[in-house]
């Protein structure tokens, strides 16, 4: 292993390799991804900025009439939005944070040698690989307020039954039970990945030294994770201020989420406002919004947990 | 050498078969599409065509063998459908491609719930059925309403031609009435339904029956009532001009006070229409009566299933008055890429004969007045409701509706009615409480 090359052959090699026209064609082989990038993200994320400022309707689209901030405005006194994005922050929170700390529990244990280890792995990545309505059908029915085996469950334990669809709690503990349902084990298997890569010298020599399972996953599992919890956390975060499909469906396909709004996330409403109310300039700008959001939180999640793991 | 000459005898070949095309088109552009109100001959041109029928839901056409019908009467024409289950989706897509102007099929089907928007906002963008003379000269055969909902208010265009209409009557289950020990028979409950308070009152004794079938209750949703009590009004959503209007609505005063009374007097069974639970309650007995347009007859026995034949049955009235719940028309577009070959298999579908078919076939009862006066429609028994006379009932309906006028946003604004009737059923929010929070959601759609 070369470990310190000398300074002349470096510099050189580096000049070298400025001159080759591998460069330019580095630039014609990124060159499709950039052009359906810009057709696809760019160009739709300014032109939603363009009809946000517009007064503007889908069947109307050709009498667009500029009115600024207004949609913006409307938005910062509008009790839907706020309702919304607090909603999105609850179901948030109830779903992300589970997830993510049973994926890592599940990592850790599928990291150990385990009779049918495979099995294990493949069977974790099955919920990610069903298709989100079938899934949320199954929920539905489980959920079912009159008919539903959770609630059947609770009456067979005597305990009282919850309405699972129509009071706000419980009902967004349901959503946000499809989404963990379905998020844990691919996180887990991220997890998992990351812990491969952990050299397995460490593990040995934390068990020299009189480190438990426990000892060994906060001291060495968790440390080496750091760039892999971080993924994680910015993916989730970015989900969860997206999570649309599973709210949609758990009210039979409306956007409403709920019949008082009690599960409607800010990608809910977005929807609403664009395609059930056809105000396109106000769903535009609650798209912006929501961009500003998932940047703003997802600043602060990565911020919070560089400087938790820092500190441990 | 043997290669290239291979090639240049396909060439040749190409270029023949692109002569043959290209005088093809030519053809076509002018001699049928130029002329689009007659066309060349009943199917509107003599070339071989596919003509792409935009739909939603269940039309039925196909599962009526008017297709193959219609592929009989003009061997020369293919029709293909373009379907989406969603009316609303549907709906959101046809504007998409109204507003950019591509991609549009060349007959697209128009709903009661947007038939507004398109005559309020792309009127000039379909054909106009008055300035199409075989269409025009039918126009008295229909209900003058169905011919008005699709034109302008000067009644100068007329963006669709109608297909089905939905008068409305009360389907009801026959044997949980019995149970409860309450008349059964349609013609008493005819006469014990003429008003909603009538309804009503009939519907708390229903509860207080101690023989009822346990957990069953009177009417499926208080949004049964309100849907239809709206339409009873002289205005329902909207003003005379067509503009959004609840709070000045005297449909909108009635429907609420007589659904809100039914929530809070629990004769609903609290389920939303539509839902999956709500359909399953047609097997399990969770509702006696509900709001019955004549495509819900279809809807009933694709819930309810042979198990249901003979239980259910029709009651010849509706309370409050004749009324209407949903139907379509067929609108082809300007941009339309076989315009003439579009008209004419509009006009045909929609003639007499073809709407004949899709009452026997599918249960959709013509908005062809001659059609509903047909004897195979007004002589029409219906086994599966206990040989109710259907044409006869739905017809003489169909003859005294009143329709108020209706707008651009009558589908949202009856959604967040019905939402928080809901909440008035299954969580005992206060009906002031709720109407305020309906007027708040329809707030964000007329903005």
């Amino acid at each position: 292993m070369a470990v310190a090359a000398p300074a002349g052959p470096a510099s050189q090699a580096a000049r070298r390799r400025r001159r080759l026209p591998g460069g330019r064609a580095g630039y014609a082989y990124v060159l499709p991804f950039f052009a359906v990038f810009a057709a696809f993200s760019v160009y739709p994320w300014l032109d939603t900025l363009w009809v946000s400022l517009h007064d503007v309707r889908l069947t109307t689209y050709d009498q667009m009439s500029w009115i600024g901030l207004d949609n913006y405005r409307d938005l910062l006194g509008n009790k839907f939005f706020w309702n919304a994005f607090a909603n999105t922050l609850t179901i948030g929170i109830i779903s992300t944070v589970p997830q993510l700390c049973l994926a890592l529990g599940i990592a850790h244990l599928l990291n150990y040698k385990l009779r049918g280890r495979t099995f294990f792995r493949v069977a974790i990545l099955m919920p990610y690989a069903t298709s989100l309505a079938a899934a949320t059908v199954i929920f539905l029915e489980l959920f079912d307020p009159k008919l539903g085996l959770v609630n059947w469950t609770l009456h067979l334990a005597h305990l009282p039954e919850i309405d699972w669809q129509g009071s706000k709690w419980p009902a967004q503990v349901a959503v946000s039970a499809i989404v963990t349902w379905r998020w844990t084990g691919y996180n887990a298997l991220i997890y998992l990945a990351g812990m491969q890569a952990i050299d397995s010298a460490l593990y040995e020599a934390a068990a020299i030294d009189g480190a438990g399972r426990w000892a060994q996953f906060r001291y060495v599992t968790v440390p080496g994770l750091r760039p892999t919890i971080l993924f994680t956390i910015v993916v989730s975060t970015i989900g969860a201020a997206q999570l649309f499909g599973e709210p949609l469906l758990y009210h039979n396909g409306l956007p409403d989420g709920g019949t008082q709004n009690q599960y409607q996330t800010l990608g809910l409403l977005m929807y609403q406002q664009g395609w059930a109310n056809d105000r396109l300039g106000l769903a535009s700008a609650t798209a912006w919004s929501m961009f500003l959001i998932i940047v703003v939180a997802v600043g602060v999640n990565m911020w919070l947990a560089r400087r938790r793991v820092r500190r441990s | 050498m043997r290669r290239s000459s291979t090639s240049r005898r396909l060439a040749a070949v190409l270029a023949a078969a692109g002569l043959v095309a290209v005088a093809g088109c030519g053809n076509s552009a002018t001699t049928n599409e130029a002329d689009q109100g007659a066309g060349t001959g009943p199917c509107g041109t003599n070339q071989k065509t596919t003509v792409t029928v935009g739909l939603f839901g269940t039309f039925g056409f196909k599962e009526a063998g008017l297709w193959d019908a219609y592929h009989k009467r003009c061997p020369n024409i293919t029709i293909k459908e373009d379907d989406v289950e969603q009316s609303a989706d549907y709906w959101t897509r046809l504007k998409t491609r109204l507003a950019s102007g591509s991609g549009l099929d060349d007959v697209q089907g128009i709903e009661i719930g947007f038939v507004a928007d398109v005559v309020q906002n792309h009127a000039d963008q379909f054909v106009n059925w008055n300035k199409v003379p075989n269409a025009a000269a039918d126009k008295a055969e229909f209900f003058d309403w169905k011919w008005q909902l699709a034109s302008t208010p000067d009644g100068n265009t007329t963006v669709g031609l109608g297909t089905d209409i939905g008068p409305e009557a009360i389907c009801y289950r026959k044997d949980l009435l019995a149970k409860a020990g309450l008349p059964s028979d349609p013609q008493t409950l005819a006469s014990k339904w003429s008003t909603w308070q009538d309804f009503i009152d009939f519907g708390k004794q229903y509860e207080a029956s101690s023989a009822k079938q346990a957990g069953s209750h009177f009417v499926d949703s208080a949004a049964s009532v309100f849907s239809t009590a709206v339409y009873q009004g002289k205005e329902a959503y909207d003003d005379q001009q067509g503009q959004p209007d609840v709070e000045h609505s005297d449909g909108v005063q009635n429907a609420w006070k007589y659904a809100t009374e039914a929530a809070q007097a629990h004769i609903t069974a609290g389920l939303q229409q539509f839902s999956p639970s709500w359909n399953k309650a047609f097997s399990s007995g969770a509702f006696a009566t509900l709001a019955c347009p004549t495509w819900m007859m279809g809807y009933i026995q694709g819930q309810a299933g042979d198990a249901g034949s003979g239980k259910w049955d029709i009651a010849p009235v509706l309370p409050g008055g004749a009324t209407n719940w949903g139907g379509s028309w067929l609108g082809v577009p300007n941009a339309a890429q076989h315009k003439a070959a579009a008209i004419a298999l509009v006009e045909w579908l929609s003639a007499k004969e073809q709407q004949v078919t899709m009452w026997q076939k599918g249960g959709h009862f013509p908005s062809n007045s001659q059609a509903a006066a047909d004897p195979a429609v007004a002589n029409a028994k219906s086994a599966y409701f206990s040989n109710a006379p259907v044409g006869q009932i739905f017809g003489d309906i169909a003859k005294k509706m009143q329709i108020p006028p209706i707008g651009l946003y009558d589908t949202q604004i009856q959604q967040a009615f019905t939402t928080q009737l809901t909440n008035v059923e299954t969580k005992g929010t206060s009906p002031d409480q709720a109407k305020s929070d309906a007027l708040d959601a329809i707030k964000q759609v007329t903005g």
